[in-house]
Formats: C-alpha cells, sequence, structure tokens
C-alpha cells in the first residue's frame, strides 16, 4: 500500500516537472516572438518568486513538524469522544493542525464514523482540514493581507459549522425516511 | 523582507527549538519530510510563478476583469467557482495567483470564491471520497461547499 502510493508520488512529481517543462516552452517562444514583453514578464515574475522563497522553507518545516507531532490517531482519540459546541470547535481545531492533502483525511474522518462521532463534527473537521490549515493561513496573510485572510478564514469557519449541521440534518432525515420505509 | 514573512519564519524557528528540546528523532524526521516535500512542490511553484508573470505582461487588466472583476457579475463567480473545484492545484500556490490576480482587476469575490471551492471540493478526489466516506456524505459535502464557497465570495465582496 504504502510503496503503491510512493509510486503514484513519483508518478505525480514527473507530472509537475513535465507541466514546469511545457510553461517554460510557452514562456520562452512567448518572448522570443514579442522580446518587449520582457520586462513586466519578468519583473512580476521575479517579485513572487522572492516572497516564495522568503516563506516556503519556514512552512515547509512548520507543516512537517505538524504532521509528525500531531499523529492521526491521537485526532481519532480526541474527536471520538467530543461533542456539543466543544466537539465542533475542537473538531475546527483538530483539521487546521496537521497537515497533508485532504485525501489523507477521508480515511482518519471514516474512523471517527465508525467511533460514533457526529457528522456535523466529522464535517467541520473535514472541511477545516481541506481549507482552514494554519501554514496556509501564513500564506494567506503573506500575499492577500491580514484582513481578506481574517475575513475569509471567520466567514468559513462560521459556514463550515452551519454545513455540517445542514448536513447531519439530511442524512438523518434520510435514515428514518428509508427505516420508515422498510417498516411499512 | 516585510513583517508577515519574519513573522512565519520566527515562528518556523520557535516551533523547531521546541520540537528539538521534545524529541530530537522525531524532530529530524519532520525535517526530512519537509525537505521532500519542499522539493515535490517547487516544479508547481515556478510553473505558476511563470505563469503569473506571462498573465501580467501578456493579458491585458480590461481582459481579467472582465472575466472575473465586478463587471463580470455573477456569471464570472460562477465561472471560477467552477474552476476552483475542478482544478487541482496546491492551495499553497493559489494564494500568489489570487493575489496577481486581485492586483490585475478581479474581484475580492471571485478570488475568495475561488480560493475556496480550489481548497474544499476536490474533483479529482471525489471518486475515493465516495469511496471511503460513502456516496451521501462525499456529494454533500462537495456540492454544498460549492454553495457556501459563493456565499463567502459575496459577503467578503460586500464588506471588503
Amino acid at each position: 500500500m504504502k510503496k503503491m502510493s510512493k509510486e503514484k508520488q513519483k508518478r505525480g512529481f514527473v507530472k509537475d516537472i513535465l507541466f514546469l517543462g511545457i510553461t517554460l516552452v510557452i514562456e520562452i517562444v512567448l518572448l522570443l516572438i514579442f522580446p518587449e514583453k520582457k520586462e513586466p514578464v519578468i519583473s512580476s515574475s521575479k517579485g513572487f518568486l522572492m516572497e516564495m522563497i522568503l516563506i516556503l522553507p519556514a512552512v515547509m518545516i512548520l507543516m512537517g513538524l505538524f504532521a509528525v507531532f500531531v499523529p492521526n490517531d491521537v485526532i481519532v482519540k480526541y474527536l471520538g469522544r467530543s461533542s456539543g459546541i466543544k466537539g465542533i470547535f475542537l473538531a475546527i481545531l483538530m483539521g487546521a493542525f496537521p497537515t497533508g492533502p485532504l485525501y489523507v483525511a477521508f480515511p482518519i474522518a471514516a474512523a471517527l464514523l465508525k467511533k460514533g462521532a457526529r457528522i456535523s463534527n466529522i464535517i467541520a473537521f473535514l472541511s477545516a482540514w481541506a481549507c482552514i490549515k494554519i501554514p496556509q493561513e501564513l500564506v494567506e496573510l503573506q500575499f492577500l493581507g491580514l484582513k481578506f485572510m481574517i475575513t475569509r478564514l471567520l466567514l468559513t469557519v462560521v459556514f463550515v459549522i452551519i454545513m455540517g449541521i445542514v448536513i447531519e440534518q439530511i442524512i438523518l432525515w434520510s435514515e428514518k425516511t428509508t427505516k420508515h420505509e422498510q417498516t411499512s | 523582507m516585510n513583517m508577515t514573512a519574519i513573522f512565519i519564519n520566527a515562528l518556523a524557528v520557535v516551533c523547531l527549538v521546541f520540537a528539538l528540546i521534545k524529541d530530537r528523532a522525531k524532530t529530524k524526521q519532520a525535517l526530512k519530510m519537509a525537505v521532500i516535500s519542499f522539493f515535490r512542490i517547487s516544479p508547481t511553484v515556478l510553473a505558476i510563478i511563470i505563469i503569473i508573470g506571462l498573465l501580467s505582461g501578456f493579458v491585458p487588466e480590461s481582459q481579467i476583469s472582465k472575466i472575473v472583476g465586478e463587471d463580470a457579475g455573477f456569471r464570472g463567480v460562477l465561472t471560477v467557482a467552477l474552476l476552483g473545484a475542478v482544478l487541482h492545484i496546491p492551495s499553497l500556490i493559489s494564494f500568489p495567483l489570487a493575489a496577481s490576480l486581485l492586483e490585475r482587476g478581479a474581484s475580492i469575490t471571485s478570488v475568495a470564491v475561488f480560493i475556496t471551492t480550489l481548497t474544499m471540493i476536490g474533483m479529482v478526489t471525489l471518486p475515493l471520497e465516495i469511496r471511503i466516506l460513502g456516496k451521501k456524505l462525499a456529494l454533500l459535502r462537495n456540492g454544498l461547499s460549492f454553495i457556501i464557497a459563493i456565499i463567502i465570495g459575496l459577503i467578503m465582496g460586500a464588506i471588503l
């Protein structure tokens, strides 16, 4: 299983390199045809490259530390038994802490479902994992500014909670109706 | 170096020192992961930076604002929402891209919607999500995420 995902990663990396190569070729061809555009293109790229170089290593270190020091089974342990408002906020916090792509969170969510955690908490956890990562928020802060970052963060937390409750109600309701149909 | 960059680097150093005090072996493992993911993400970062450069050199601001700006209206918002849902680029890299679009005439609403659907919805990972969490939960989560992303974007556009 692990070997397979490694191979998949390798293939993804080759794809990324290929993508970079293609964009590079397009850039070179375009700049050869329109040499007068060289100035704005290069200077804009350079500005963003500098900003990225300044923060990317630190962001990667933070992500690595979170991933190693907050292992997945700890999350399952804490979220499996939490409930109420506290549970939802804990779910969001837990989702925001560790790192890794979204598909890493699916098995964790499945384990939580089996443990009997509330659906609203699981939805909140998944959504937080997807879009409220602490290292990501730092990059958002760097590029889009404090006001944008804070507003989007607050709105996201509010709507993720609402979405969790709505999905929970829908699923409970649909389970009830199917049960009802079975008995009648 | 701006304040944010200093803050992020300081935070990383503080966390690193704490981690080293707590557990040397684990910290080493974390650093190894950091190096690997740095190289793993580098090609995509460079590609996006090239695209940002080309965007600012070749696509006039009027064009950008026509597609994703204030004048694009709700259709523009819907377009970026779909784009964010379908595209599979790491969200870390979406921020510089979003910033460059914002600088060049995109509206706050469409940028916020783009970032939100990009992170919350994964068309590429949807089959996996359905398999692990079930059809009902996965489809509801992705579908409602699409709607709340648009709501979040509209509110942000209204208040910022």
